[in-house]
């Protein structure tokens, strides 16, 4: 007989039985609580005592010294550039994303193609997203190479008269890896969008055509209203994440030349594994923690709305 | 003289402006990747031979048989796939445990857990470095696998939960109740019953846990050392700039690297879609 049972039946083990019953869920659930705080509360909290001292892990005994971190952080140059840079390359990201995304979607969703062909574009065009970032970033270094395939498609068209050098140019390498990144993150958008739009019932159009409306309207006042929360946690998401990215930086220009790159990430990166100050790393980790969850707590608060 | 053209022939241009616009979209993600397909088999002189061409004299399996001959880059190949599947293995218990006492239990403090879980998801990865570095170091973990494998697990393991449960959900408990009164206990019901049933749930979770894990670069980056403990993405880098760029080896290795996801995503195409909007598209 099972445990639960044994002492089910026994009414004089009732109490015992029903604390056995409060504690299950929590041994069901003692290997993730484990985790978690290990993985996250635990180097959570290291972090923000690191921003708080000076330089720790390099020094035997670390001094407390307040905000002073947070001060150096805050008004370096180079931080600042950083952040610029961080929040350019995520807004166009984002923004490109979700036009793209919905662009191809609604061409993959259109009832005017058999089902197989827009099968077999839909592999095509999702394929970016099976490409891990370290070799996305390889592949357009290649493209972008001055005298790469890029440059001469550019030069056979008569679009440039000269190579340009992408990733190391000052003016042009900011706008590069913004490209990269929206080459290698619409998939996620157009998936998602994809099966919003398939989730549209079909008479919500019928109606729509019947009152008289044409294709813009219907997208104007049918489509875009329906795919409103799936278009807000999609740009949540992208923001949170695109936010995040290193990968793709560190291996096509490093944050140069210069700092024209620089995002947060590898800023902070660069302070604690090249310079190996690693409080004023941790200052800048904090920053960038906290900066992720002012979006993310729009993002619980919209997933908990929806569960409700 | 729109009226002039009668029905079905406007539907039939109307198809036609439609497959032309996918195709020129699909240069988009096409292009790149046959040029990369297409670099794999040139030789690297060849690589930025002018005027370029995708199939040029030099075609041939080359850089292929440079990189599974050489044990050095197989050996980040193997670190990739071992890594990887013990990342999917364990987050796929922890999770399953996890989702169901969410899925079937009232408890104190669900809700907050709850909240630290889908929370842990926009914790970036920068910020947990600096200390998972000292505490790798300091647990005597660095330049193990065990150390991407536990560190791995932060981000798989909230979304294997959050998705277990909401399979879960969809189960009705019934299913565990005939368990418990033939006198099974909440355990025997989640693995015999369940968890079989749950079997798409899980393939997706699955894959998608591969995947991140196949991916991750930065702390693979930090948290290993020497080149005999790469993974493939950081192992790929490591081609670059020891002496000169081997870029036809390079792509060779980069079809390598994303043959499995490929694969994987080729066999679950539906798992892996349902995996990837899970978290925006709320049906």
């Amino acid at each position: 007989m099972s445990v639960d049972g044994r002492f089910a039946a026994n009414p004089k083990t009732n109490n015992l039985y029903r604390i056995w019953k409060r504690v299950i869920p929590y041994g069901y659930l003692s290997p993730t609580i484990l985790l978690l705080a290990v993985l996250s509360f635990l180097p959570i909290g290291m972090v923000v005592y690191y921003s708080v001292m000076d330089n720790v892990i390099m020094n035997q005994n670390p001094a407390f010294v307040g905000a002073a971190n947070y001060v150096k952080i805050l008004t370096d140059g180079v931080f600042q550039t950083a952040l610029g840079n961080t929040l350019y390359f995520t807004l166009m990201s984002v923004v490109v994303h979700l036009i793209l995304g919905l662009t191809f979607a609604m061409l993959l969703n259109s009832k005017l193609v058999s089902p197989f062909t827009r099968s077999v574009f839909r592999v095509v065009y999702i394929l970016p997203w099976v490409f891990t970032a370290s070799i996305i970033a390889i592949l357009w270094r290649l493209m972008l190479n001055p005298n790469g395939v890029i440059n001469y498609l550019l030069e056979w068209s008569g679009l440039v008269s000269q190579k340009i050098e992408w990733l190391s140019s000052r003016q042009l390498a900011l706008h590069a890896v913004t490209f990269i990144n929206i080459w290698s993150g619409y998939p996620f958008y157009m998936v998602s969008l994809l099966a919003g739009l398939q989730g549209i019932p079909d008479e919500i159009y019928e109606a729509g055509t019947i009152d008289g409306a044409n294709g813009p309207q219907l997208f104007r006042y049918v489509t875009l209203p329906q795919l409103r929360p799936i278009i807000i946690s999609l740009a949540m998401l992208d923001f949170i994440w695109t936010m995040q990215q290193f990968t793709l930086i560190w291996m096509t220009t490093g944050g140069g030349p210069g700092r024209v790159t620089e995002m947060l990430s590898t800023f902070t990166y660069k302070l604690a594994f090249s310079t190996y100050e690693f409080s004023l790393a941790s200052t800048s980790a904090v920053v960038i923690l906290v900066l992720s969850m002012f979006v993310a707590l729009f993002y619980v608060r919209r997933q908990r709305a929806s569960d409700a | 003289m729109l009226n002039a053209i009668s029905r079905p022939a406007k539907i039939r241009i109307a198809r036609a402006l439609v497959i032309i616009a996918l195709l020129i979209g699909a240069l988009l993600p096409g292009f790149p990747v046959l040029w990369m397909l297409s670099s794999s088999f040139k030789s690297n002189m060849d690589i930025f031979a002018y005027p370029p061409a995708l199939i040029t004299d030099s075609f041939s399996f080359g850089a292929y048989a440079a990189v599974v001959t050489s044990p050095e880059k197989l050996r980040f190949f193997l670190n990739s796939y071992l890594v990887s599947m013990f990342v999917t293995i364990l987050t796929l218990l922890v999770g399953i445990l996890g989702g169901y006492s969410f899925s079937r239990y009232e408890f104190p403090f669900k809700r907050p857990l709850n909240m630290v879980i889908i929370g842990v998801q926009a914790v970036p990865p920068i910020t947990l470095l600096i200390p998972y570095f000292s505490l790798i170091v300091f647990l005597k973990l660095h330049n193990t696998y065990a150390a991407l494998v536990l560190t791995y697990m932060v981000f798989t393991l909230s979304y294997a939960i959050i998705m277990m449960t909401g399979y879960f959900n969809t189960l009705p408990r019934q299913l565990d109740e005939a368990v418990m009164i033939d006198g099974g206990s909440s355990f025997v019901a989640l693995w015999r019953v369940l968890v079989p049933i749950s079997l798409p749930g899980i393939v997706s979770v699955g894959v998608y846990t591969f995947m991140l894990a196949w991916n991750e670069f930065l702390f693979a980056l930090t948290l290993t050392k020497t080149t005999d403990m790469r993974t493939v993405p950081v192992g790929i880098q490591l081609l670059m700039g020891q002496h000169s760029y081997e870029w036809n080896e390079m792509m060779a290795m980069s079809v390598l690297g994303c043959l499995p996801v490929l694969l994987l995503f080729l066999f679950f195409q539906r798992y892996f879609i349902a995996g990837m909007t899970a978290g925006s598209v709320k049906g």
